[in-house]
């Protein structure tokens, strides 16, 4: 059941602004059909006093997907470039008198769309576009990127990954990358510690979000990931295997799941899945790392 | 209530009044525990007794070979689980892509705990490939577990032949049947089923009483382990109530068999082809034969599933949808996408699942507010008859992902 406030059903059933408008001073499209919602924003703004005069949607998406395009619209006309930049998430959200937890991702596609179209007005390079922005990916079904996800998980004080999942919807697929998230999550929450210990919580601490792969050198990126792979694979578990006139080769890396092809004498070994449980991935996860896990394509 | 139209039977059924009148008496009258020494009670285990024999009989089986359980779903992992640790030297389970979550989510709670599952992939028509299956079952399998009909599509499998397959190989052949039993015949002593699911409230008996048919000689363990109750198979008292009420809904179902095949059926299929004709990029989801005559699912291009149902909802209409949102999950209908419908049409599903309940005018009615309700929303979307770059590009994406996902 829908637990939709009155003011996302009066947004849904007869929304505000639904079009395009003709020669737009500024676009923007997020959202994808894959993830289930998508957002296209089109912008008349003033240039000399950089008000925005008219904004028109449309909107591909679930009934709080276009309450909060429609509340969007009428949240930004009237106001000036500046003042539109200041809308969060929470913001649209609030305007609607509140969003189920679970649709909290339609309110961050808003106001992912009003960020990329300012970005288009003032000319600047793209802001992250967040289906494919400058950080690394991490949420490979939703494309949802390390960037993106601290954004989320700061601006709305999020500890739960679960959370993470109704903000920007990562997690939300196959669930492979679900310790990069916690370890994300953890990341932000210890600088907003400090932050708040050194009572300099200032906008200037949260525009410099640091990256937090940059910061916690543990964790691996996911090519140091690979490398290491590729060379613990090198030097440590072909030479055996092919001393028993076996090889192996490495297909893939998905998350922590490393994808192997066993070849030669192992692929018809019978005792073939105790040496990829016993042999490779024991001796994976103790280089590499706990969580990884060993899986024979054939 | 009174202008709901309910298109919605494979969620749940109204109890048939008929039920209820059955049932009232075994709660302030005929109270006392089936196990007691006291003629009460013990009058009572006559009742259950009775009720087991009629749904014996609606099964074709024998009144032991049917266990009362609280639902479907733990009639389902009650099989699966009981097969386990009968054979527990067998650690591999088969089944398909596009079972209910009952068997889906117990599966994959088993991946982790060591056991292997093979899942079985489905065509476009959301039918299964019994070579596929002949060429999984291996001596280290537990149990095959293939539902009888799916609950989102309606689609059949074919129970007999994958049960003759699992004989011949010996192995523990389970069907989920809670979407079958009413609207199509089951006949036990015919059909090679070892372990068969069944639910109440999905043929107007009430929520809360399920059956797991257990074939005579095949190997078991109980689920629930408690008192002595259904010869020792499953612990807990009765819910007497509930299971008096199966069983008049079950009588009550083989009376009402023909209709659900000759009237409903072409109450369903004049909503399929009213639909389907009134709206332009609409596509009907699974088999258009081999399919259960009170289902339709059909799928609107570039609109979204819950916004669909919002709308049908304001007119009284209660349909459901495999749309991402309205399961409170983000991804959709994992059935539909094992179908490989593309996501362009995945989210924008809408089921409609009738019973005998259903009248013509209401069938005219949702022919009649369905397509409009569409066309609204395709004004909005970004994705509806624009020239269209992006929605080319995403497209574009959608097939890269599937090839990537074929090369793993």
């Amino acid at each position: 059941m829908w637990e939709y406030t009155e003011k996302v059903k009066e947004h849904f059933f007869n929304p505000h602004n639904v079009g395009e408008i003709k020669n737009p001073s500024a676009k923007a499209e997020v959202g994808s059909l894959s993830c289930g919602d998508a957002l296209y924003l089109t912008l008349k703004i003033d240039e000399k006093t950089n008000i925005i005069q008219d904004a028109k949607f449309m909107s591909f998406g679930c009934g709080s997907a276009i309450a909060s395009s429609s509340i969007l619209t009428d949240m930004i006309i009237g106001k000036t470039v500046d003042e539109a930049k200041k809308i969060t998430n929470q913001d649209i959200a609030d305007e609607l008198g509140g969003l189920p937890r679970q649709k909290m991702h339609c309110s961050v596609m808003g106001y992912e769309a009003l960020e990329k179209a300012i970005a288009n007005y003032l000319g600047e390079q793209e802001p992250e576009e967040h289906t494919h922005d400058e950080g690394e990916l991490i949420c490979t079904c939703f494309q949802v990127t390390d960037a993106t996800i601290a954004r989320v998980v700061r601006e709305n004080n999020i500890t739960e990954v679960e959370d993470v999942t109704n903000f920007c919807k990562a997690v939300g697929g196959c669930g492979t990358c679900r310790t990069e998230v916690e370890d994300i999550i953890k990341q932000v929450q210890a600088e907003m510690a400090l932050e708040k210990q050194q009572g300099n919580g200032s906008s200037a601490t949260v525009a410099n979000i640091p990256s937090p792969r940059l910061e916690k050198p543990k964790v691996l990126t996911n090519l140091q990931k690979i490398k290491l792979i590729e060379e613990t694979i090198e030097s440590d578990i072909r030479p055996g295997l092919m001393a028993d006139g076996g090889n192996i080769e490495l297909i893939d890396v998905v998350g922590n799941q490393i994808l192997v092809k066993l070849q030669g004498a192992c692929s018809s070994c019978p005792s073939a899945s105790a040496t990829i449980k016993h042999g490779v991935e024991a001796r994976l996860k103790e280089i590499v790392g706990d969580d990884m896990f060993v899986e024979e394509v054939h | 209530m009174a202008n709901i139209i309910y298109v919605d039977n494979n969620a749940t059924t109204k109890v048939d009044p008929a039920v209820l009148e059955k049932m009232m008496p075994f709660f302030t009258e005929y109270y006392g525990n089936p196990s007691s020494m006291h003629n009460f009670g013990g009058e009572v285990m006559h009742h259950i007794e009775e009720a087991r024999q009629k749904i014996a009989q609606f099964l074709n089986c024998s009144p032991i070979e049917i266990i009362f359980t609280s639902c479907g779903t733990e009639s389902d992992n009650t099989a699966i689980a009981a097969a386990l640790e009968a054979y527990p030297e067998r650690r591999h389970v088969i089944t398909t892509r596009v079972e209910h979550s009952a068997i889906m989510n117990q599966t994959k709670f088993l991946t982790k705990k060591g056991y292997t599952i093979s899942y079985l992939n489905v065509d476009k028509y959301g039918m299964i490939d019994i070579e596929e299956l002949r060429e999984l079952i291996s001596e280290k399998t537990a149990i095959v577990s293939v539902m009888y009909a799916n609950n989102e599509t309606g689609v059949i499998y074919p129970i007999e032949k994958i049960g003759k397959l699992c004989r011949e190989k010996g192995v523990v052949f389970h069907t989920d049947a809670v979407q079958v039993a009413g609207k199509l015949p089951i006949d036990l002593k015919k059909l090679p089923v070892d372990m068969l699911s069944l639910s109440g409230h999905k043929l107007h008996a009430p929520k809360g009483i399920g059956v797991l048919y257990v074939r005579k000689g095949t190997r078991f363990k109980p689920f629930l382990i408690g008192g002595e109750q259904e010869h020792g198979r499953r612990g807990g008292t009765e819910n007497v109530a509930t299971i008096i009420g199966l069983g008049e809904a079950c009588r009550l179902a083989e009376k009402h068999m023909a209709y659900e095949n000759t009237e409903i059926r072409r109450l369903r299929d004049k909503l399929e082809k009213g639909i389907l004709d009134a709206v332009p990029n609409s596509l009907l989801n699974g088999h258009k034969e081999s399919r259960l005559p009170n289902t339709v699912n059909i799928s609107f291009e570039y609109v979204e599933g819950e916004a669909i149902l919002l709308l049908l909802n304001e007119q009284g209409i209660c349909a459901s949808s495999g749309s991402a949102c309205t399961s409170g999950s983000i991804e959709p209908s994992h059935v539909l996408r094992a179908m490989g419908v593309p996501f362009t049409a995945a989210h924008g599903s809408i089921r409609f699942s009738l019973s005998r309940y259903n009248t013509e005018k209401e069938i005219d009615k949702i022919i009649e507010v369905a397509p409009p309700i569409i066309e609204r929303l395709r004004s909005i979307s970004p994705f509806w008859r624009r020239e269209n770059a992006w929605l080319k590009e995403q497209e574009e994406r959608e097939r890269l992902q599937k090839q990537q996902k074929a090369v793993h």
